[in-house]
């Protein structure tokens, strides 16, 4: 009587009653994640909470992440590259309406590219657009995207939630009313609790299963899992306490979705300061580190250890962890090699989320064994991208970094890692240049060879995805390749 | 009494301005860049200052306080960085979740520290007065979190008569929204009623070792009459005092309780706000609750002196 979900399923029949249409199930469906997106404009906020909610299901791109990871057309039906690989033309779907009415055509392609290309743009990843010097409309249905010089992620950079189409109409109300073209509408927001979509009758697609969606923000572990026990929620993406994993398991209300993500956690090194510049201190620190010990530990056995920079459900990824296999003995002899078998102190600054905040604790105790003392410190995010990322004032620290496909970073000499490798910087500028499938594998495996020769960074594992749902509904992402709650395909078993 | 209104009223509004300069500067103190933090590890040098002159950051520190002060004056509280809309529209929709769970709270813990003072006290030493004192002192000892977990466990999932959080939104009626913040309002009230019951026993009891209370027993009236007619009224000055005192607590202090019952109440919005360095949030709500606060001693300091006229002459 008093769960939001029977209210709103109860007016749901009512509306299937006074349509005659006839019900098989429940078309309604609440899922809760952690944290809340600060607003609804997924092209000028870094905060992955907005895409959880509306990738795929408001707003829409040139192309689109399938639940795999692979890209697939979105709004762009095809494309074609020209043969020096520096115009892309995009054919898009006719007949596409935004959910304010108005149509949408090659004009707020141009719109949406050129404003996240602006001077004064505010989109967190302005460095996907950085190539692009012309967009031009052909016709309501063709664009003509040229590029400085061949890049062989385009397709993929505007898959990314910050890439999405956004018409000039609408855009200047989309922080608190987003309107896109996707499969859902936006409802409602009630800030610090729920947003509400219901399905878009005009989707140029396939019309979803659900008829209703509602996102619940629910950021205390504990309270998590009492509102998936008691039922007042259907779905938990991202779910926060993986100690309590085994107890959904074990109920056949429930099932539990293991997946991965893009999410490399690293124990982040600063590569300029002494004597962690010496890479044969980097390689001791690598080989004290016991990654199961970690996952065991800090993640309750959800994670997938890595010895690179590179998500191991990818194709192209080598597993490296015999580079750095735990070996404290080695540790220490490495360590005694330059001099410093008494061992060294450094700090060591741990951000918020837990895979830090236990993981450190593991960490700090793992490295005291072969003589080398952290100061830890905690964090908050703000904090945290002050003093560590910024101004690079830290020894180590732990961060999962989660944006898909970022080996590119290392070729960043002011990146927070301090990494200044030219070797690996030519490889990268080679690999954008590069459109050719086989070559652009081959590349990147050298590329994790590199970072993993170098020990940059401690690589630790690539963090799990959990979802915990209610054991008749279907379709729900196991992993994620983005950061997506795609409801499109989601639906209840009878 | 003109002149003593007009000195409070003066005393008033030096403490606000004292409360706006250290609100402020403590805030801005606090590291971390509202604008980086929004636009994530990413970001490129330019955007971040793009996002940090839409939200008026690049201005300097003195003119941003007077842009602030003058507008809360006007009563304009600014926008939120993060949420983008005004700050005075989001409180507004908060305080119908607070305010009602703090006056729920209140009124479950006088509810039961009332019965609970008056029997303690007429019981003094007895058995009944030491398993009153010793219930009191469990619950205060209590976290009132993990006290809420416990209602969580044993109501929502076991018994299942509530659902374990949320806020019904009082459009859905008003049975059905008091439901939902009733375990947290049992949760914050646990503490609150064993301090109010040990405050109202305590004061029963000095009370009745009155001389006016030998008189009128002397006088002949029963005990139970006594109690009644004449020290229940002088103990509830002190009671009153700390009703007074916890109002303020339960509408600053819900912070946790909201977070485990997830409620869209003020102290959420305000956790949010310091977490995401939305600035503009922390410094409005926190010298809202301030107003607030000084306002009701304000005016609890013109009904003394109404009451009591020696106080005008102390001043």
């Amino acid at each position: 009587m008093f769960q939001p979900t029977k209210i709103i399923t109860a007016a749901t029949l009512a509306v299937f009653a006074s349509a005659g249409v006839s019900l098989s199930g429940q078309s309604d469906i609440t899922v809760a994640m952690q944290l809340e997106p600060p607003h609804l404009d997924p092209t000028s906020a870094a905060a992955g909470a907005i895409d959880s909610v509306l990738y795929s299901n408001v707003f829409e791109g040139l192309t689109r992440f399938a639940s795999d990871g692979s890209i697939i057309a979105g709004l762009a039906e095809s494309w074609d590259i020209s043969s020096d690989g520096t115009v892309y033309t995009f054919k898009l779907r006719s007949g596409v309406k935004f959910h304010d009415g108005t149509s949408m055509d090659a004009n707020d392609v141009k719109f949406s590219l050129d404003r996240a290309r602006a001077e004064d743009s505010t989109n967190a990843q302005k460095a996907l657009f950085s190539g692009i010097t012309d967009v031009a409309v052909v016709n309501d249905t063709t664009v003509k995207v040229s590029l400085d010089k061949p890049n062989g992620s385009f397709l993929f950079n505007m898959a990314w939630g910050d890439a999405v189409i956004v018409a000039p109409e609408s855009v200047e109300g989309i922080k608190n009313k987003p309107v896109g073209t996707g499969a859902f509408t936006f409802q409602n927001w009630v800030q610090g609790d729920r947003i509400e979509l219901s399905r878009n009758p005009d989707y140029w697609g396939n019309q979803p299963a659900l008829e209703k969606a509602t996102f619940k923000f629910i950021s205390d572990p504990t309270a998590a899992f009492a509102a998936v026990m008691a039922q007042d929620v259907d779905v938990f993406t991202g779910f926060p306490a993986p100690e309590n994993l085994p107890q959904f398991e074990a109920d056949p209300r429930f099932q539990v979705l293991e997946g991965s993500t893009e999410g490399e956690t690293i124990l982040s090194t600063n590569n300029k300061m002494p004597p962690l510049d010496n890479v044969k201190v980097r390689k001791a620190i690598a080989h004290a580190i016991d990654r199961q010990a970690i996952i065991d530990g800090a993640m309750f056995g959800y994670g997938t250890p890595i010895g690179t920079h590179f998500a191991p459900h990818n194709p192209d990824y080598l597993d490296l962890t015999g580079n750095s296999n735990y070996d404290p003995e080695l540790s220490k002899k490495l360590l005694a090699e330059v001099g410093l078998s008494g061992g060294f102190t450094t700090t060591l600054k741990l951000p918020p989320p837990s895979y830090a905040r236990r993981g450190g604790e593991i960490i700090a105790s793992q490295l005291r064994a072969v003589g080398i003392e952290t100061e830890i410190s905690n964090l908050e995010w703000a904090q945290w991208l002050e003093q560590v990322f910024r101004g690079k004032d830290y020894g180590l620290t732990i961060v999962s970094h989660t944006e898909p496909m970022d080996i590119g970073i290392y070729a960043r000499p002011d990146y927070y890692f301090q990494y200044d490798n030219p070797e690996f910087q030519s490889l990268m500028t080679e690999l954008n240049g590069t459109t050719d499938p086989s070559k652009r594998s081959s590349m990147l495996k050298k590329a994790q060879r590199i970072i993993s020769d170098d020990y940059v960074n401690g690589y630790l594992f690539e963090l799990a995805f959990t979802t915990v749902a209610n054991a008749k509904v279907r379709g729900l992402w196991k992993n994620a390749p983005t950061q997506a709650t795609d409801l499109t395909g989601v639906s209840w078993a009878d | 009494m003109l002149r003593y209104i007009l000195k409070r009223a003066i005393s008033l509004i030096i403490s606000l301005c004292l409360a706006s300069i250290i609100i402020f500067a403590v805030v801005e103190i606090a590291p971390g860049d509202p604008a980086s933090f929004m636009l994530g590890i990413n970001a490129q040098e330019d955007t971040i200052a793009a996002l940090r002159a839409e939200l008026g950051l690049d201005q300097d520190k003195l003119s941003r306080y007077f842009t602030w002060v003058t507008g809360m004056i006007q009563g304009d509280f600014g926008t939120s960085y993060t949420y983008r809309s005004p700050v005075a529209e989001m409180v507004t929709e908060r305080i119908w979740v607070s305010l009602p769970l703090a006056l729920y709270a209140l009124l479950i813990s006088t509810l039961i520290a009332f019965p609970a003072g008056i029997y303690a006290a007429t019981q003094r030493g007895k058995s009944g007065d030491l398993v009153v004192m010793g219930a009191t002192q469990f619950g205060i000892a209590i976290p009132n979190f993990w006290f809420a977990m416990i209602l969580v466990v044993i109501f929502a999932l076991k018994l299942r008569w509530f659902s374990a959080g949320g806020f019904v939104e009082w459009e859905n009626g008003i049975f059905k929204s008091m439901k939902s913040l009733t375990l947290p309002a049992i949760a914050l009230a646990l503490p609150q009623a064993s301090i109010l019951s040990r405050v109202m026993r305590s004061a029963l009891i000095e009370t009745l070792s009155e001389d006016y209370i030998r008189t009128a027993r002397a006088k002949g009236f029963g005990k139970r009459a006594v109690i009644w007619r004449h020290a229940l009224r002088n103990a509830l000055i002190p009671v009153l005092t700390i009703i007074g005192l916890q109002f303020s607590f339960l509408m600053a202090g819900a912070i946790i309780i909201e977070q485990v019952f997830f409620l869209p109440g003020l102290g959420r919005l305000v956790f949010q706000a310091i977490t995401q360095r939305d600035l503009i949030v922390v410094e409005s709500v926190v010298m809202l609750l301030v107003f607030a606060v000084i306002t009701v001693n304000f005016i609890v300091d013109v009904t003394y002196a109404v009451a009591d006229p020696r106080l005008r002459r102390r001043v």
